[in-house]
């Protein structure tokens, strides 16, 4: 069966998807988005390339065992709430500043970013497993 | 001017509303499925107008986000149709 379209256009599609993911991951913050909706976002990117190729060349493309991710996700959310134990303040206390860097100057840097990317993980990881556990034929 | 935008939000409402028609009714599958389609460049209209009415452009990352799950949920579907299987196991078959 010829997919010539459908894989040309999953190639460029599929990194347009993954960097509004990252946009939404980053303007998470001050605007509508965060890490659940990015990992959502992302899911759908490696759906379409489910959808082009198929799980065996995917996971060749990704060598990534998604159970994996969820539980790399959850030690990245548990680590966040710990370290405000190790500064001697509650757990999941947060700190935040302003910072000077080369090129992009006055950036506001916040701790809750990392918390998010443990969220982006598990929900990467959850909808993957599910989508491959429904999607494969018995 | 603000008259105009009402009007078409209204006839991007009716639209949807022939196009769940076409999706309760529809003969055969495919008709079914550009109907859906169709409903999701109507929903994407329908927040761009909104936008406008509100005066906001918070809500223009939403048109991205149901063209892109329009254009995965077509794709599927057109799969589906073809092959009769939308996620393979392997290609080689």
């Amino acid at each position: 069966m010829n997919e010539l379209i459908l894989r040309t256009v999953t190639a460029v599609v599929t990194f347009i998807i993954i960097l509004f993911g990252i946009q939404l991951f980053f303007a998470g913050h001050y605007y509508p988005g965060g890490g659940f909706i990015a990992g959502l976002v992302t899911a759908g990117a490696i759906i379409l390339l489910l959808l082009a190729f198929d799980i065996k060349t995917v996971r060749s493309m990704i060598p990534i065992s998604y159970r994996t991710l969820i539980g790399i996700g959850l030690l990245f959310a548990l680590g966040t709430g710990l370290g405000g134990l190790v500064f001697d303040v509650p757990f999941l206390t947060h700190a935040h500043g302003h910072v000077m860097l080369p090129l992009l100057g006055d950036v506001s840097l916040h701790t809750a970013v990392l918390f998010d990317l443990g969220v982006y993980f598990v929900v990467v990881g959850v909808t993957m497993t599910i989508i491959e556990t429904i999607g494969e034929e018995e | 001017m603000t008259v105009m935008f009402y009007i078409a939000l209204a006839l991007l409402s009716l639209a949807i509303v022939c196009f769940l028609y076409r999706v309760v009714k529809g003969p055969t599958v495919a008709d079914r499925v550009i109907a859906l389609d169709a409903i999701g460049i109507c929903l994407a209209g329908i927040v761009a107008v909104l936008s406008i009415v509100l005066e906001t452009s918070v809500f223009l990352e939403i048109i991205l986000l149901i063209g892109i799950l329009a254009f995965l949920g077509t794709a599927a579907f057109a799969k589906f149709l073809q092959k009769g299987v939308v996620i393979e196991r392997d290609g080689n078959h």
